[in-house]
C-alpha cells in the first residue's frame, strides 16, 4: 500500500475534540480530601530509615499484619516441583476465559467465606460471580439493580469510594441514611424511613439499601437486630439489600460478626432473592494487588446477569488457580483467619489505648483495619470547615494522613478514620507518638 | 407512604363525566338507590384499575409472596425453575439494563459458544462432540511460552530470580498497571507491530482484557444516545462491549464482497450523513485492524482523513496486529499519527495479549491513547477492570526479551499461515471459497451458494445444520451484521492439524445436503 502524505488539517479539525460527560465529570471524587492526603503521602512518604520525618499513611485500609503467614504458605507449597506438572496446567489456565470462573476457585472462595462465618452460613459455588475486585463488584451490582436516575440508600458515614463506585458510570444516586454518635452510628428504623422519604421527595426511585458489614469507616460490626430490620424494610418496600462484607474476616472475634447470610438462613431463606453479598480478598487476605472480588447472590437472575457482565472485569485465570489451591487448604485458612483476627485486635487495642492516654476517644470498634476517632473536642466550632482545617493541620504539621469524616459524609464534624494495619508496629508507634505530641501542643496552646 | 402515580388529569375527568351524567339521571329515576351505590363502587374499582395499570412497577406494598412459608433456601443451585419461586407480583425487580443483558444470548455467536461448552469435542472422550471454530483463540503457539511463563510463576512465588516476592505484588498498585509492565508491553507491541513505531509506556492504561478497554473508551468518548460508525461485518462482541452499559449506538457501514469487503470511504460518508439527518451524533469510528471477521488490513490514512474532516474520534482495535501472515503489511494508527499533529488527540488504540500471545485467561488489555484527558479518565475507570499484579510480574520479563519475542512472533505467524493454508485449501476442495485474508485467526468463507432462500433465514438454516448435524460451531455473517447472506467465519487456530480432515469431512456432509441440484 502506497504511503499517503497527510492532508492539511481543515479548520474544523483544529477545534478541540470533546469527550463524554462521564469522562469530564468529577464524580470520581478524586479531588476530595480523602485522595488529596494520598497525594501528600506520595510526595513525601515516611520511611523508617531514609525518611523518618515523612508523611505516615494512615488513610489506606490495607492489611499487612499477616503477610508472613501467606509467605510461609507459598514457600512451602509453591507449585509442582516437576516442570511437566507445572506446564500442563499452564496451558489450560492460559486459555481459560470462561466468565463462570474456575470451579475450583469458586469452591475455595465458598469454603473460605463459610469458615469466616464459623460455619454458620453455607455458600453455594454456583452463586459466586467473579470480579476484578470489590470495587467492580459494587459497581456491577449497581448496574444490575438500578437504572440511571434511581437511588441506593447508604448509611453514613460510608467509604468515600462509594461515591465513585456506585454513581459514576451507573448514573445512580446515593441517598444517605443519617447515623450519628448518639447511638454509636447504628442504623435506626427512623433514619431508614427518613432516607426513603427523602429519596421519594426528590423524585428518586429507591432500588436498594447498601450496607457495609463490618462497617467502613466505623470499624464495627452491624448488630443482628439492625440486619433483621433492614431485611424487613427491604421486604416491605420490595427493594434489594447489598451487604458489602469485605471486612468479614477482619472482625476481631468470630462470634461478633453476624453476616446477612446467617440471618437469611435463620429465616429459612425468606426474602433472600433480594439479597446480595460482596466480598474480596483485598482486606482479609491482604491481597489487593491480585484483584479478586466476588458477588454472591441469592437471586438467580442477578447471578446470570452479573456473570455475563463480569466479562468486563474477570479475574486472571492464573490468579484464580493460585488462590484456589491456597483457599481450599482448610487447615491453613483456619489458622490464618484466627491469627489475623488476633493480630488486628492487638493493633486496635494498641492504638485505642495510646489515643486514650492522649485523651482522644474512639468509637468502640470490633472489626476492620481502622478506628473511628473523635477529635471534635479539638475543633473550635463543630463545623466542616474546622474539621478540614484540623485535617490539614494534621497532614502538614503532624505529617499523618488520616481521613476526615466529611469525606465519608459523616453528619457530625470532628470524626476521623485512622488506619492501623498497613504499617509495621514500629511505624504505628511513631505515628502514635506524633499524635501524642500534637495533642500536648494543642492543649498547651488552649 | 405510597408513591404518587403519574397523573393524567384529562382522562379520568372525561371518563368521570361520562359516568356522572348518566349516574345523575339514574339516581333521579327508578332504582336510584341501588344504582346510586353500585355505580360509584364500579367507578372506584375502575379508577383503581386504571391507576394500577399506569403506575410504574412495582407497587410499593406488594401482596405477600406465596413462597413466604417456604423452608428451603433457594440457594442450592441456579436451576431456572427457582426463578418461578414466589409470586411474580412480589418478586423484586432488576434494572431495565439488567433485563436487557439477561436476554443477550440470542445471537448465534453466543448460542454456538454455549453449545461447545455443553458438548465439546474431544478426540478420546467425546469424538462426536461439537468442534470449536467459533472462537478466535490461538492454541497454536502456547508451547513456545509455557515453559518460560510457568517458571516465572514459580520464581515469583518463591521470591527467586530477583522477584519481589509476595509483598511486592500483593499490595495496592496503580490500577492502570505497573510502570515496568507498561514498558514491557510497549516493547512487545513494538515488536508485534513490525518495529515501525515505538510505543510509549506513558500513553498506556492497562485493563483486564480487550473487552473492558473497548468499553472504557466508549464511556469516555461518547454519551448515551451517541454513535460510532463501524465497518461491517464486525466482531459480534462489539455489540456488547460498546453498547450494553454505555447506551451508545453502533452504526454499521456495510462492506461488500465485490470490494473484497474493503471499507469504502463513500459508504462511510453516506453513513455519517444519514446519521446526521436522523439527528444522531456520531462521536467516532471504530475499526478493527486486522479486521475481524474478514481478516483484511485497513488503510489507516483514509480513516484518519475521514475522521479529521469530521472532527470525530478513532478507536482502532489492533488486537490481532501480531497475528498477520499475508502479503499486505499491517500499519498501526500509531505509525501514522505524528506527535506534532493536533489531530492525535482523537486517536485511541486497543490492544491485548489474548490473541497474539495466546493467553486470554490472563486478562491483559491496553488502551493506548494520544489524548491526555482520555488517559486521565481511563486511568480512573480502569479500577473497575484492573490487571492482576502477579500476572504482570510473570509476563514482564518475557515481554521485554526482544530476541525471544521476535522468534515467538515469527514462529507464531508461520504456524497461523500454515493452518490458514490447510483450512482454506480443504474448503476449496469442497467448493467453498474464502476471501484473501492477511491477518487474524479465522477465514471468511462464502457459503452463499448453499443457502436457500438467499437471505438471513437461509443462512441461519445452514448455520443450524452445521452446528447440529455436522457438529461444528462457526459464526454466521448475520451475527456479524454482514449485509450479504451466506458468509461464515471459521476460526482455525483452535484446531490441531490432525483434526482438519475430520472437520472437512463433517462439512462435506452438509455441503452434500445443501448443494443446489444441477
Amino acid at each position: 500500500m502506497a504511503i499517503k502524505p497527510l492532508t492539511q488539517p481543515s479548520s474544523a479539525s483544529s477545534a478541540a475534540i470533546s469527550l463524554s460527560k462521564i469522562a469530564v465529570s468529577n464524580t470520581h471524587g478524586e479531588d476530595s480530601p480523602y485522595f488529596a492526603g494520598w497525594k501528600a503521602y506520595d510526595e513525601n512518604p515516611y520511611d523508617e530509615s531514609s525518611n523518618p520525618s515523612g508523611v505516615i499513611q494512615m488513610g489506606l485500609a490495607e492489611n499487612q499484619v499477616s503477610f508472613d503467614l501467606l509467605e510461609k504458605y507459598l514457600e512451602k507449597n509453591s507449585s509442582d516441583p516437576t516442570s511437566s506438572g507445572r506446564v500442563s496446567s499452564f496451558r489450560e489456565n492460559a486459555l481459560f476465559q470462561d466468565y463462570h470462573g474456575l470451579l475450583s476457585f469458586r469452591k475455595a472462595m465458598a469454603s473460605f467465606m463459610e469458615q469466616i462465618r464459623g460455619g454458620r452460613a453455607k455458600f453455594d459455588p454456583e452463586r459466586i460471580v467473579i470480579t476484578a475486585g470489590a470495587t467492580a463488584a459494587n459497581e456491577l451490582l449497581t448496574f444490575i439493580l438500578a437504572d440511571p436516575g434511581d437511588a441506593l440508600l447508604v448509611p453514613t458515614p460510608y467509604y468515600p469510594g462509594f461515591d465513585r463506585d456506585l454513581r459514576w458510570r451507573t448514573g445512580v444516586h446515593i441517598v444517605p441514611i443519617h447515623c450519628d454518635s448518639s447511638n454509636a452510628f447504628e442504623i435506626t428504623p427512623s433514619a431508614l424511613d427518613s432516607a426513603y422519604s427523602d429519596a421519594e421527595s426528590r423524585g428518586l426511585r429507591v432500588r436498594g439499601v447498601l450496607i457495609t458489614n463490618p462497617s467502613n469507616p466505623l470499624g464495627a460490626t452491624v448488630k443482628r437486630a439492625v440486619l433483621e430490620h433492614v431485611l424487613d424494610f427491604g421486604a416491605l418496600k420490595n427493594i434489594h439489600l447489598v451487604s458489602d462484607e469485605i471486612y468479614s474476616g477482619s472482625a476481631f472475634s468470630d462470634r461478633e460478626f453476624v453476616s446477612i447470610a446467617e440471618v437469611l438462613e435463620a429465616r429459612g431463606g425468606r426474602g433472600s432473592e433480594r439479597c446480595h453479598i460482596v466480598y474480596s480478598l483485598s482486606k482479609d487476605l491482604g491481597l489487593p494487588g491480585f484483584r479478586v472480588g466476588t458477588i454472591y447472590s441469592y437471586n438467580d437472575a442477578v447471578v446470570t446477569t452479573a456473570r455475563r457482565m463480569s466479562s468486563f472485569t474477570l479475574i486472571s485465570s492464573q490468579t484464580q488457580q493460585l488462590l484456589a489451591t491456597m483457599l481450599s487448604d482448610e487447615e491453613f485458612t483456619a489458622g490464618y483467619i484466627e491469627t489475623n483476627r488476633e493480630r488486628l485486635r492487638r493493633r486496635y487495642r494498641m492504638i485505642v489505648d495510646e489515643l486514650g492516654r492522649a485523651g482522644i476517644e474512639c468509637l468502640k470498634g470490633n472489626a476492620g483495619l481502622f478506628c473511628w476517632m473523635n477529635l471534635s473536642p479539638f475543633l473550635k466550632d463543630e463545623t466542616v470547615e474546622e474539621e478540614l482545617a484540623l485535617w490539614e493541620c494534621i497532614l502538614r504539621e503532624v505529617k499523618l494522613n488520616i481521613s476526615p469524616g466529611v469525606s465519608c459524609h459523616c453528619a457530625e464534624p470532628g470524626w476521623f478514620r485512622v488506619c492501623f494495619a498497613n504499617m509495621s508496629e514500629q511505624t504505628l508507634q511513631v505515628a502514635l507518638a506524633r499524635i501524642h505530641d500534637f495533642v500536648e501542643r494543642r492543649r498547651g496552646n488552649q | 407512604m405510597t408513591q404518587t402515580p403519574p397523573n393524567d388529569e384529562s382522562r379520568p375527568t372525561r371518563t368521570g363525566m361520562r359516568l356522572i351524567v348518566p349516574l345523575q339521571g339514574v339516581v333521579q329515576g327508578r332504582g336510584g338507590i341501588l344504582l346510586g351505590s353500585l355505580i360509584p363502587c364500579a367507578l372506584f374499582y375502575f379508577l383503581q384499575f386504571y391507576l394500577k395499570r399506569n403506575r410504574s412497577p412495582p407497587p410499593p406494598n406488594p401482596p405477600p409472596s406465596r413462597s413466604a412459608s417456604s423452608s428451603d433456601l433457594p440457594r442450592s443451585s441456579s436451576r431456572p425453575n427457582l426463578l418461578s419461586r414466589g409470586a411474580s407480583m412480589g418478586r423484586v425487580q432488576l434494572s431495565a439494563r439488567a433485563n436487557h443483558v439477561a436476554k443477550a444470548n440470542e445471537s448465534p455467536y453466543y448460542i454456538g459458544l454455549d453449545r461447545v461448552r455443553e458438548d465439546a469435542y474431544d478426540e478420546l472422550t467425546n469424538p462426536d462432540g461439537v468442534i470449536q471454530l467459533g472462537l478466535a483463540e490461538n492454541r497454536l503457539s502456547l508451547d513456545l511460552i509455557e515453559e518460560r511463563l510457568s517458571k516465572n510463576l514459580a520464581d515469583l512465588m518463591s521470591g527467586a530470580g530477583g522477584h519481589p516476592g509476595l509483598r511486592g505484588i500483593a499490595t495496592y498498585q496503580p490500577f492502570d498497571g505497573l510502570l515496568e509492565f507498561k514498558m514491557a508491553m510497549a516493547d512487545f507491541m513494538t515488536e508485534a507491530m513490525g518495529n515501525e513505531v515505538s510505543f510509549d509506556p506513558l500513553k498506556m492504561v492497562l485493563t483486564s482484557g480487550g473487552t473492558p478497554a473497548l468499553e472504557i473508551l466508549s464511556f469516555c468518548l461518547a454519551d448515551p444516545g451517541n454513535a460510532f460508525l463501524v465497518p461491517a461485518p464486525y466482531y459480534p462482541g462489539f455489540d456488547r462491549d460498546l453498547k450494553w452499559r454505555t447506551g451508545v449506538e453502533l452504526i454499521p457501514v456495510h462492506c461488500r464482497s465485490c470490494d473484497n469487503f474493503a471499507l469504502s470511504i463513500t459508504a462511510l460518508e453516506q453513513a455519517f450523513n444519514q446519521a446526521r439527518k436522523r439527528g444522531q451524533k456520531v462521536r467516532g469510528i471504530l475499526i478493527s485492524n486486522p479486521s475481524n471477521p474478514v481478516g483484511n488490513m485497513l488503510n489507516p490514512y483514509d480513516i484518519l482523513d475521514f475522521a479529521r474532516e469530521r472532527n470525530i474520534h478513532i478507536i482502532s482495535d489492533e488486537i490481532f496486529a501480531g497475528s498477520t501472515y499475508g502479503n499486505e503489511k499491517f500499519v498501526s494508527m500509531a505509525e501514522i499519527v505524528d506527535s506534532e499533529d493536533a489531530f492525535k488527540d482523537r486517536v485511541h488504540i486497543v490492544y491485548g495479549l489474548s490473541k497474539d500471545l495466546c493467553i486470554p485467561g490472563f486478562r491483559v488489555g491496553v488502551i493506548y491513547s494520544f489524548n491526555e484527558n482520555v488517559l486521565k479518565a481511563s486511568k480512573k475507570l480502569t479500577r473497575f477492570s484492573s490487571v492482576s499484579t502477579p500476572t504482570q510480574q510473570i509476563l514482564a520479563p518475557m515481554l521485554s526479551d526482544k530476541r525471544f519475542i521476535q522468534e515467538y512472533i515469527n514462529t507464531n505467524r508461520q504456524r497461523i499461515r500454515s493452518m490458514y493454508d490447510l483450512v482454506v485449501s480443504g474448503l476449496k476442495e469442497l467448493g467453498l471459497e474464502c476471501t484473501e485474508s492477511s491477518g487474524g485467526l479465522y477465514c471468511w468463507v462464502d457459503m452463499s451458494k448453499l443457502i436457500s432462500p438467499y437471505n438471513e433465514k437461509g443462512e441461519l438454516d445452514l448455520w443450524d445444520k452445521l452446528l447440529n448435524t455436522a457438529k461444528i460451531n462457526v459464526t454466521p455473517g448475520s451475527a456479524c451484521h454482514c449485509i450479504e447472506p451466506g458468509w461464515f467465519r471459521f476460526c482455525f487456530t483452535t484446531l490441531r492439524v490432525n483434526e482438519v480432515p475430520l472437520v472437512m469431512e463433517r462439512i462435506r456432509k452438509v455441503v452434500e445436503i445443501c448443494k443446489p441440484s444441477v
